[in-house]
């Protein structure tokens, strides 16, 4: 294994072309242009373009096989970006709000494939709720992503269901209407990891995105990706401006992979460590508050008050570890049930032959 | 209402000829009153004499106290299809006794409860009455279940009236509660209580007997879902998606119950499927498409309104060409229409169903053993064609029971389409997930976790060129809708074929599919002997057809399509087919919520042919 890795501490760009100070292969022996895929067609500046090359850093840095991944998503801007990374991974671009739905049959199917899924607020939290509520409860095996706007980018700016009380739509038009906050519906439902971000924290969400990949069971990330064409002007609460002035981080987040020794230095002033499932560890520091990401009532009523008093808060919010995942739970057999063999998934003819003798 | 103490009163002896093994009888009760088990034995009972029977649930969208009825046809000729004339009554329902008593042909044989004594109104019937509620109290000292097992005791005085073998009786008994002894026990003497109440009290003047025969040895009794089920069992299913809908929830349950027993690895004892209940039928299809994408065997099954929730899914399998299998076990509607009637309503549907451009493969099965059969021919088709097959079955077929020679192992290893592993990619050097290479209009795809840098691609709805890229080109498009039409045409001779079920030189054909097949047998028997018509009977058995079709129709004068719907949806595909043959199809149609009979298709024949 040639792993040469550390931490990134530094994001410099936020757009895929942009030059890395990263080492030029990882573990495998990949450079990072192995998890790039298509050229972005997004506009300039759009905030999902940075997810998409935090994404690329991520799986590199980690050093996933592109084969090994499944990348996931419905409709809308958000969901054109998966052919955005890993070109040598299968992607299934579905139908709009039901990438959940796919990536249920997809967990079932194949067990050992590393999901990611890449969905929008509308697609998520509007015409996908429910079916992203089910996917969590049945702790479906995904890394999904909630590229978050407040609109709807591809069919040019209307509200979202996440769009804030009193935010402003380009036209002028302002939401009455409650948001929907997806992490705190995800922690309701049981899902164990559960993130905020924004796609200007490159630190913050590469460390998130790494975890995530780590954890066994759905794993969510909503991410704030600022719409640069239909929700970045006065008055709206998803604007690069507005995220940058409110964000406010519940702790520094360090993310140390399997294959790379825990030392001293990472420990130092931690204030929580995650173990994950694989051995990975999340380390995290305190910034302002006294955050403690395990306990759900606290992370909940948190939640609350930051939709009360429109706070932008980021980081891990809340972190689990005991419930099955679906695949457990259906006591699934360790091959992927798509590749079976006749002989294990048709029974001999004798019990056909019983079966009829029954029926006689 | 006069109450009526006459049995036996005005049908005179000299009038009886003994009629042998060619009943219908119809037992009247409230749902929920456990009368389905009772229904079962006596259905079994006759079934194991080696009379072939059919057993139709006529019931409502109701849990408990509505009335439901039974019909047991039993037919020494085998014809399985629901005949109008009831013979036999077991009237147990206050509530519809008063139509059941109307609907007895004369020279019928009434069972009535005592309590129903003053709705009997007809002295052109064999009326017996029986005091259930007496009997009952002498064999079951528990009250709470004696409603329960007051159905056995009627089973007992029919199998008596009727001369059913009282052995077969207690072996269908035996059957039907093998898990519960002690139910088993109360049962049987509830049955032994009434056949020989009936021997000591009742007068057996009526003309109708059931006598022991042999056309069903060695046959099976099954329902068309619990087939299907079956079918997709031996078919290698390896993910379900489902949400519940009356009439498909029993494919999904009884698969639930094989994939338990059959399917577990016996070293460690984990599955080798997976079924999931889905949040609604939009989710179980996303399931299915999911998994099909990823390489499983994947089915779903719904009923009409499910249907129509999956469309958009629906049209994404047929144009990013992902394996997906729907059994559509239709039923009444539209809209909640009636959940527990039968119908053929959603073929049209079912051919275009989605948006833009879209025609899917139909499997049709007209028999349980096609149930069986064309459900493990689904998941191959839908590998093969990557592609949605829908699996077209009704309630009639589907909930109800029939008989069937014995299924038979598949005959053939099951077909995973054109699949390319690694090994294949590193073969070949290249691959082009929609090229058409062997101009079948069948690509080639590969499945994630392929370790390969060519196996992977993009799947999406959107536009795309034979390497599966982004394409809004106006080329790229129709070539690749072209190449879907050559894929389809592929399909015609791919399918399950029509069968020519009658051949003759008469200048009139019958076409039919699905659960109308047997009334449609049974009308070419009458037919012929009611007005010497003869008539040629070609059975669909899938979409899209081929050109066996087309020269059935155009070398008869006309052809009757006989159908379950009322918009002739088969005759507009096959006018879409072959518009030049349009005016030799006549419609025969039913669709007023029960099965099909014979008489309606011979009825419609014979004054369409001015033969009436």
């Amino acid at each position: 294994m040639s792993a040469t890795l550390t931490e990134p501490t530094s994001a410099t760009a936020s757009a895929p072309s942009a030059t890395q100070v990263t080492p030029s292969v990882n573990r495998l022996g990949l450079t990072q242009a192995a998890y790039r895929g298509a050229p972005s067609t997004l506009c300039s500046g759009c905030g999902h373009d940075a997810i998409t090359h935090q994404i690329i850093r991520a799986t590199f840095e980690l050093g996933i096989e592109p084969h090994r991944v499944a990348k996931l998503s419905g409709i809308g801007c958000s969901s054109k970006t998966t052919a955005y990374f890993l070109g040598q991974s299968h992607g299934f671009n579905g139908v709009h709000g039901r990438m959940a739905a796919v990536a249920t049959g997809v967990n079932l199917a194949n067990r050992t494939l590393i999901n990611i899924g890449v969905s929008g607020d509308g697609d998520t939290a509007s015409i996908g709720l429910g079916q992203f509520l089910h996917m969590l409860r049945r702790n479906v095996q995904i890394c999904y992503v909630i590229e978050n706007n407040g609109v709807y980018g591809l069919t040019k700016g209307q509200f979202s269901a996440t769009a804030d009380k009193g935010s402003v739509q380009k036209k002028g038009a302002e939401n009455e209407m409650t948001p929907i906050d997806c992490c705190a519906l995800a922690i309701e439902m049981g899902c164990e990891y559960v993130g905020r971000s924004f796609s200007g924290d490159m630190k913050q969400l590469s460390a998130l995105l790494k975890g995530a990949l780590s954890h066994r069971g759905a794993a969510l990330i909503d991410v704030v990706s600022p719409c640069i064409s239909f929700n970045n002007h006065e008055g709206s609460t998803k604007s690069y401006k507005f995220a940058k002035d409110h964000e406010e981080p519940l702790h520094d987040i360090g993310f140390v992979p399997a294959f790379e020794a825990f030392t001293a230095e990472y420990a130092e002033g931690a204030t929580h460590t995650i173990n994950l499932p694989d051995g990975a560890r999340i380390v995290l520091k305190k910034v302002h508050r006294d955050y403690d990401p395990t306990d759900k009532t606290k992370a909940l009523e948190l939640l609350s008050k930051a939709r009360d008093e429109r706070l932008f808060l980021t980081g891990l919010l809340y972190h689990a570890s005991g419930q099955t995942s679906m695949v457990e739970q259906k006591n699934l057999v360790d091959d992927p049930l798509a590749t079976l063999p006749q002989s294990r998934v048709r029974p001999p003819p004798e019990v056909l032959a019983a079966i009829m003798d029954s029926l006689k | 209402m006069p109450p009526t103490t006459a049995v036996e009163t005005s049908v005179a002896a000299s009038q009886r000829n003994t009629i042998v093994n060619d009943i219908v009888i119809q037992v009247a009760t409230t749902n929920g009153s456990g009368s389905q088990s009772s229904n079962n034995v006596l259905l079994r009972a006759i079934f194991q004499m080696g009379i072939p029977v059919n057993g139709k649930n006529l019931f409502p969208s109701n849990i408990q106290g509505m009335p439901t009825w039974f019909t047991i046809r039993a037919n020494k000729d085998g014809w399985a299809a629901r005949r109008e004339t009831i013979d036999f009554l077991v009237a147990m329902n206050p509530e519809s006794a008063a139509e059941d008593l109307r609907e007895l042909r004369p020279g019928g044989v009434a069972v009535l409860s005592s309590e129903l004594k003053p709705y009997l109104n007809r002295s052109d019937i064999h009326a017996h009455i029986v005091p259930f509620g007496d009997l009952v109290a002498q064999v079951c000292p528990e009250v709470k279940v004696r409603k329960l097992v007051a159905n056995m005791v009627y089973v007992g005085v029919v199998g008596c009236l009727l001369s059913i073998e009282i052995e077969e009786i207690q072996k269908a008994i035996a059957r039907q509660f093998r898990s519960k002894p002690k139910a088993a026990d109360l049962n049987r003497n509830a049955a032994m209580l009434g056949y020989n109440w009936a021997a000591e009290h009742l007068h057996n003047g009526h003309e109708f007997t059931l006598e022991r025969m042999h056309r069903a040895d060695g046959q099976i009794l099954i329902e068309g879902n619990a087939a299907t089920a079956l079918g997709f069992l031996y078919g290698g299913v390896t993910v379900v998606g489902w949400y519940p809908i009356t009439p498909s929830s029993s494919v999904c349950e009884n698969l639930i119950a094989l994939l338990g027993k059959h399917r577990h690895d016996p070293a460690t004892g984990k599955a080798t499927y997976a079924v999931l209940q889905a949040e609604d039928e939009i989710a179980a299809i996303g399931f299915v498409l999911g998994a099909g994408w990823a390489g499983a065997r994947a089915v779903t099954a719904t009923s009409g309104p499910g249907l129509s929730l999956m469309a958009e899914f629906a049209g994404l399998s047929y144009f990013a060409e992902v394996p997906a299998v729907i059994a559509d076990i239709q039923r009444m509607g539209p809209s909640t229409g009636l959940p527990t009637r039968t119908c053929q309503g959603d073929i049209l549907k079912a051919h275009l169903l989605s948006h833009g451009d879209c025609r899917h493969i139909l499997l049709i099965p007209g028999s349980v053993e096609e149930c069986y059969e064309f459900a493990m021919e689904s998941l191959d088709l839908a590998e093969r064609f990557q592609t949605l097959v829908l699996f077209m079955s009704d309630l009639d077929l589907g909930m109800n029971h029939w008989v069937s020679a014995p299924f038979q192992p598949p005959a053939k290893d099951m077909d995973r389409g054109k699949v390319l592993t690694a090994e294949d990619l590193a073969r070949l050097k290249k691959f082009e997930r929609y090229r058409d290479v062997d101009g079948d209009g069948i690509p080639y795809r590969t499945l994630p976790g392929a370790k390969h840098p060519l196996a992977a691609y993009f799947t999406r709805g959107t536009g795309h060129t034979a390497a599966a890229t982004y394409s809004e080109k106006p080329e790229d498009w129709k070539n690749n809708l072209d190449r879907l039409t050559r894929k389809f045409d592929t399909a015609r001779e791919a399918v399950p074929q029509p069968v020519l079920e009658k051949d003759s030189r008469s200048d009139i054909g019958v076409i039919a599919y699905g659960s109308s097949d047997p009334a449609v047998r049974e009308s070419l028997a009458q037919l012929q002997a009611e007005a010497g018509v003869d008539a040629a009977y070609l059975r669909i058995r899938a979409l899209p057809v081929n050109g066996m079709v087309r020269e059935f129709l155009a070398s008869r004068r006309v052809t009757y399509l006989v159908e379950q719907n009322r918009d002739a949806q088969m005759a507009s595909v096959l006018r879409m087919e072959y518009p030049e043959l349009s005016a030799k199809i006549r419609s025969v149609l039913h669709y007023d919520g029960l099965p099909i009979t014979a008489r309606v298709v011979t009825d419609a024949i014979l004054e369409s042919e001015n033969r009436k």
